[in-house]
């Protein structure tokens, strides 16, 4: 069971029995006021979408979804498709249901695929993936303009800041759980 | 190299900070306030239903500074102001981090009208230039700012009135959603005259005993600072805080201590006027920070 004080963007729970994803979350707290937690809320088998305000001391239950080790295959056109690591099994998740999963999706990536009544409708990915960082500007030595960081595109097409100092060509870690770069990988 | 991103990243803010930090101080100076400190670790928080203080060794991490500032203004100190570190249980989100840094000042001889002045003319002097950009917008930050009662936020943005908001126990939802989204877009704005229920601390206004003479400012949506003409009445001190323990009490929160000290000191306090600002708040609008983490050196969880 969750209370309110769990909740943040990327938390599944149930509302009426049916699997949400917490999409945008923001903490108020107006002027000696009470603590008010504010949620976009997806619902992750119609994909419809509804605001929600908590306040503390509300619980709630996580999504009852079944979890499935996977590994990233191939998209085909606006599908992902992803195999079962023990039964070989093909299964296959149309793009919408991806969210921002899709950003970090390389071969044989490994995933979860959240099951629910039996139908496949989202997966998680690693909390840290490592990506190759495939277009970025160089760094000019001794720049003194004070720009502290610069986009990159990813080797999954993704764009993001990274420090000045990453080069094309370089692995580098992305939180997931952000979309922000963590660390470069060595060697 | 990589492992200090965060930090080199925020190499430009933080010297702004710091820029910042140092106006402040001078302009409290030059207008004879006396910088003063007061110890972070206390034995009995002021009890507020929704201000939750972190326990530590026996005593509190302080979620003000005011208890002691106003001993102060008891003893005689009559303009003080204090740049100190804040913990609020709980509290984390992009405007929020649980130990956050907090301006007060407190001035004998004068009441919440006059702050509001003397909050402007702060604001400007940090600010050192007309108008400000902050979240796609254009805040002009000529005097005075806008001005407006919580009576005629409520029925202008909420189409409420107070009492109805309070009775369907929906204050604070339509403050979040309906109001604060409109203060401080165009000029910075001055909400005030707050029902006495949200102001523990704070007198009720002359004249009109159905507010408190309480005041928020808010910059681009975002809650900046709340003030108060100080409430110098010990024995209705000591009833409202009895009352917010017995609030807190009734949300199953930890009781405190009472503030003994506080209250018998109370008694000679002058009429006075203070406000706390947090500072981590007002450095975001001025450098259009979109999350608190950016003008901080370190967040909780990079620790």
């Amino acid at each position: 069971m969750y209370t309110a004080a769990d909740l943040r963007k990327g938390l599944k729970i149930a509302i009426d029995n049916e699997p949400y994803i917490i999409t945008a979350f923001d903490f108020a707290k107006p002027g000696k006021g009470q603590a008010l937690y504010r949620t976009k809320l997806k619902n992750m088998i119609t994909g419809s979408t509804l605001d929600r305000t908590y306040r503390s001391g509300e619980t709630f239950e996580p999504a009852n979804l079944e979890d499935r080790k996977m590994q990233y295959l191939y998209k085909e056109d606006d599908h992902y498709c992803f195999m079962d690591n023990d039964t070989f099994e093909q299964i296959h998740i149309n793009e919408a249901a991806m969210g921002d999963a899709k950003n970090y999706l390389i071969d044989n990536l490994p995933v979860d695929v959240l099951i629910f009544r039996e139908k496949a409708i989202g997966v998680d990915v690693p909390n840290f993936v490592n990506l190759r960082v495939t277009q970025t500007d160089p760094w000019v030595k001794g720049d003194t303009s004070g720009s502290d960081s610069k986009p990159a595109t990813l080797e999954t097409g993704y764009v993001l800041r990274v420090p000045p100092f990453i080069e094309e060509g370089e692995l580098i870690t992305i939180d997931t759980r952000t979309g922000e770069y963590s660390t470069r990988v060595k060697g | 190299m990589s492992g200090s991103w965060p930090l080199s990243k925020r190499r430009n803010a933080l010297l702004e900070r710091g820029a910042i930090f140092s106006r402040v101080r001078a302009f409290f100076q030059e207008k004879g306030y006396l910088e003063v400190e007061t110890p972070f670790r206390i034995p009995a928080p002021a009890p507020e239903a929704n201000i939750d203080a972190i326990a530590c060794a026996g005593w509190f991490l302080q979620t003000s500074p005011e208890l002691c500032m106003k001993r102060m203004l008891a003893a005689g100190y009559r303009r003080i102001f204090q740049i100190c570190r804040c913990w609020r249980e709980g509290e984390r989100g992009v405007r929020h981090l649980s130990e956050f840094t907090m301006l007060e000042w407190y001035r004998a001889g004068v009441d919440y009208l006059f702050l509001m002045e003397e909050t402007e003319a702060l604001v400007c002097a940090v600010a050192a230039r007309p108008r400000i950009r902050y979240r796609g917008l254009d805040i002009d930050l000529a005097t005075p700012f806008e001005r407006i009662t919580v009576a005629e936020a409520f029925r202008l943005y909420a189409g409420s009135t107070v009492t109805e908001a309070l009775d369907a126990g929906l204050f604070d939802e339509l403050m979040v959603e309906r109001i604060e989204p409109r203060l401080g877009v165009v000029r910075p704005t001055f909400i005030y005259d707050y029902p006495p229920c949200c102001a523990a601390l704070s007198r009720l206004k002359r004249g009109d005993a159905t507010v408190a003479e309480r005041f928020e400012l808010y910059i681009g949506g975002l809650e900046i600072a709340n003030a108060f003409s100080e409430l110098t009445d010990a024995a209705e001190q000591r009833s409202r805080f009895e009352a917010a323990a017995a609030e807190r009490a009734a949300l199953g929160k930890p009781p405190y201590p009472v503030a003994e000290k506080f209250l018998a000191a109370l008694a000679g306090m002058p009429e006075s006027a203070g406000i706390a600002l947090g500072l981590d708040r007002l450095v975001m609008v001025l450098l259009d920070a979109e999350s608190i983490d950016e003008v901080v050196a370190f967040t909780t969880e990079e620790l």
